[in-house]
């Protein structure tokens, strides 16, 4: 009696997954490229886990909350890992749309792929594409920054330089000035000697030397 | 003793020219401005080219009877006359000052495009401060489901570079809009110049501290990163390993030439401004030889880095190859994921071929050899800022690669820059365009504000393919005319006798025979061969660019287009256009003198009369 009501599920179970059949989709799975040692084996178990996100995921969709995980048809599971799973309605005699299931699948993909621990790339639906992350855009680009931190730096250094080479120039102006001013404070200098002042011989318009008497008042005149 | 006008007699004097602080200052100075980017990028692609290791035969054949003699003649004529090229020019003999204004006019173009050269590189730089780095993903199309269709199919780096740094429009006559953010990075690069510039010697010989060694620094780091990567040695050995047959060809002797001749970036009035400042007694033979022997080593050093981090992006690319098409099997035909490994690959692939061709040959599995991808070769900008780019994507830690590796080419680029502008600010200040009580801050800076206002048109989006004209045809045929008056000019209108015993006082030692026989007849003889060959050269192929055009049906493969007739004009037009300084000083000067032999005879005529009327 029981046999064949189960001939009869499993005849209904190959026509409506096998591959390439309608609204049925290949996933493909690469577990040791993604967890390398710490990959674990696919079993039943596993294929249980997947129908029930599958079924998940069909509960998120309007009118669809009744999924069963029974409804999740998965079959011609290779060693590469991959297989086709289908979802069929209530009455098991037909299967969703594959537009529903597509979008089913992409509002959740996230939850899927980490029930996992893989990623968009290792756990392929063929023909559903995933929703790439939005790049993560900084507020402000970080070229920006680092230019704003060189550029700052080089105008003040300059304005530093140019600064100081004003600063430069004037002292040099002033410089050759300062120098005239000592001369003529040197020859303003008159030694005094015994109160009486005697210029040195070397200054300009040749002083005479009052401290010496003239030949000529020494001897009386004839 | 009579002696030719303006040249002063050779003594220890004190003058208020600018001085060097020590000797190492200008030797920096000159082996920045001589190692530049062509040392990183030109010289291991032509090693690549023209048989690895072979090459260096005609290189180190061409560096000892071309490049050290013309470079020794430089070094001590400036040191000689004290002067800038126009100067120095004007004061050998007033015919030939037109060659020291046809150099002045050469750097003066050449700063122009170097400077935007430094601004991708600058560009660059700033943008590797980030992980991951931004070439290396694609960014999303609108609908976000997928990658931009351009960069599918181009590849992320070539994107990168293409369409968000350059933004490059499809065709040169399709000049585009200015780029803001280059442009920016333009007034970034002149400001760093103007900055490092601005009191001339004074400021770049302290700058030069820093811009001539840290590349050095770089390329040891990069070297010993470099020979530790995987593929490394594959690298080397396939690049270096000589094929002499190459040696027939005569165009390996004529690339060979040129090298040695723009690495040394000789006849650009750089070196004779540098050597100007020396003191008078300065043994600048000993100066010639090493900074040449430097440039060269430079030059092998920086080839040994390249090849080996060229081998290890080769053995990666290899090794994509295999596991992309090893993926393709597996997943075709389920097998277990990592089942088949690089070494079984062969096998596995004639296996299936035997049992099931039909379906492996619906796959699209391509054939991969190591040596096709050792043997793509890239230089120019091409090297750094794709290729490389890609090869720093891999290597752990790209961030802080890409980093050293674009702080390396802007301090590079940066000391030669130095150069550039010291053969154009030297003259100037020498030829006393302004008045001494104008500082010196102001003309540098007025000279950096028409360079920069210049170089606004190179930040277009046509710009890149103006940089290759300027780079090809600005200064090429320009500099060897030049080198060839120089050699010219300074041995047989100055004379070799002078020369020789103005060298003796300089350094002590009169110049061995080697030097005559070099100055009198190899170099010239070399000069005139290369540039016959130059145009033959160019008048044999029409001349074309590559455009980046994605509606190209084999993009992206770059279109070849021929330049249309204005700009032919105007490559022809930059050609020769400085060279013409020489014939028109030397006809305005032959003027002169006739107008003032009339004059005189004019005056003699004059006085005649007088005289007998006196008796």
């Amino acid at each position: 009696m029981l046999w064949p009501l189960f001939f009869l599920v499993t005849t209904i179970h190959a026509e409506l997954c096998h591959p390439d059949a309608e609204n049925a989709f290949k996933v493909r799975l690469s577990i040791r490229t993604a967890l390398g040692d710490k990959a674990y084996v696919w079993d039943t178990d596993e294929e249980y886990l997947f129908r029930a996100m599958v079924a998940f995921s069909m509960r998120k969709v309007p009118n669809r909350e009744t999924t069963e995980i029974s409804h999740v048809l998965l079959c011609n599971v290779t060693q590469r890992v991959s297989f086709w799973f289908v979802v069929t309605d209530p009455s098991k005699n037909h299967t969703l749309p594959a537009a529903e299931v597509q979008s089913a699948i992409r509002m959740n993909r996230n939850r899927i792929n980490s029930a996992f621990f893989l990623d968009d790339n290792t756990l392929e639906f063929l023909k559903i594409p995933a929703t790439l992350a939005p790049p993560t855009d900084a507020s402000v680009p970080v070229w920006i920054i680092v230019f704003g931190v060189i550029f700052c730096i080089v105008v003040v250094a300059i304005t530093l330089l140019v600064l100081s080479g004003i600063r430069q120039r004037r002292r040099n102006n002033k410089g050759p000035l300062g120098v005239e001013d000592a001369e003529d404070k040197c020859e303003n200098i008159i030694t005094i000697e015994n109160g009486i002042p005697c210029d040195p011989l070397d200054t300009k318009g040749g002083h005479i030397n009052d401290g010496f008497l003239t030949e000529d008042e020494r001897l009386t005149p004839l | 003793m009579a002696q030719a006008s303006g040249i002063d007699p050779l003594v220890d004097m004190e003058d208020d020219r600018p001085k060097w602080d020590n000797k190492l200052q200008y030797l920096l100075s000159c082996i920045g401005f001589a190692v530049g980017l062509g040392n990183i990028w030109r010289f291991p692609y032509l090693c690549q080219t023209y048989g690895g290791g072979a090459f260096l035969i005609p290189y180190f054949i061409a560096l000892v009877f071309e490049g050290i003699p013309l470079f020794y003649i430089e070094l001590a004529i400036g040191q000689r006359l004290r002067r800038g090229s126009i100067g120095v020019w004007r004061t050998i003999s007033p015919y030939l000052g037109g060659v020291g204004l046809g150099c002045f006019s050469v750097s003066f173009l050449v700063s122009l495009y170097y400077n935007t050269v430094l601004l991708w590189v600058l560009w660059y730089f700033l943008n590797s401060f980030q992980y991951p780095l931004p070439w290396s993903t694609c960014p999303l199309d609108l609908n976000r489901t997928g990658f931009v269709r351009e960069c599918q199919s181009s590849g992320t780096v070539s994107y990168y570079w293409y369409r968000q740094t350059l933004n490059i429009s499809s065709d040169i006559g399709n000049t585009g809009t200015i780029q803001w953010k280059l442009f920016l990075c333009l007034v970034a690069c002149w400001a760093t110049v103007y900055l490092c510039v601005i009191r001339g010697i004074e400021s770049t010989g302290k700058a030069i501290y820093f811009t001539a060694l840290f590349p050095y620094v770089v390329l040891t780091i990069f070297l010993v990163r470099g020979l530790t990567l995987p593929g490394a040695t594959e690298g080397l050995t396939y690049l270096f390993t000589p094929n002499m047959k190459i040696l027939q060809n005569p165009r390996v002797w004529l690339d060979a030439a040129t090298q040695i001749f723009f690495s040394l970036s000789l006849a650009f009035g750089g070196h004779i401004a540098f050597a100007s400042y020396n003191p008078p007694r300065n043994n600048c033979e000993k100066d010639a030889v090493t900074i040449a022997l430097v440039n060269s080593m430079t030059s092998l050093y920086a080839s040994i880095t390249i090849f080996s981090i060229m081998g290890f992006k080769a053995t990666n690319d290899y090794g994509r190859c295999l596991d992309r098409n090893i993926l393709s099997l597996i997943n075709e035909f389920d097998f277990p994921e990592l089942s088949i490994s690089r070494d079984e690959y062969p096998e596995v692939l004639m296996y299936l071929n035997a049992t099931q061709a039909d379906r492996l040959a619906q796959l699209p599995l391509k054939t991969c050899h190591l040596e096709d991808f050792l043997d793509k070769s890239a230089s120019g900008p091409g090297l750094a800022f794709i290729v490389f780019t890609e090869a720093v994507l891999h290597m752990p830690g790209a961030s802080v690669w890409s980093v050293l590796f674009f702080g390396m080419l802007f301090t590079l680029g940066l000391s030669s820059m130095f150069g550039n502008m010291e053969s154009v600010i030297t003259p100037l200040f020498d030829l006393g365009i302004l008045p001494r009580s104008v500082p010196k801050e102001a003309m540098t800076g007025m000279v950096c504000l028409v360079c920069f206002i210049s170089a606004i048109c190179f930040t277009l989006q046509s710009g890149s393919y103006w940089l290759e004209i300027f780079d090809s045809f600005a200064a090429s045929l320009n500099l060897i005319i030049f080198a060839f008056m120089e050699v010219v000019g300074v041995i047989y209108v100055y004379g070799m006798k002078r020369f020789c015993d103005d060298i003796e006082w300089m350094t002590g030692r009169r110049p061995s025979l080697y030097w005559q026989v070099t100055w009198k007849v190899v170099s010239p003889l070399l000069l005139f061969s290369i540039f016959l060959s130059y145009i033959i050269l160019l008048s044999q192929t029409p001349p074309s660019y590559k455009a980046w055009n994605p509606q190209y049906e084999h993009f992206p493969s770059r279109e070849e287009k021929l330049y249309p007739g204005w700009v032919q004009v105007t490559c022809i037009l930059m050609s020769f256009l400085p060279s013409l300084w020489v014939p028109s000083v030397a006809l305005a000067h032959l003027l002169y003198q006739h107008r003032r032999r009339q004059k005189d005879t004019h005056l003699e005529s004059g006085l005649k009369p007088q005289e007998s009327r006196s008796c």
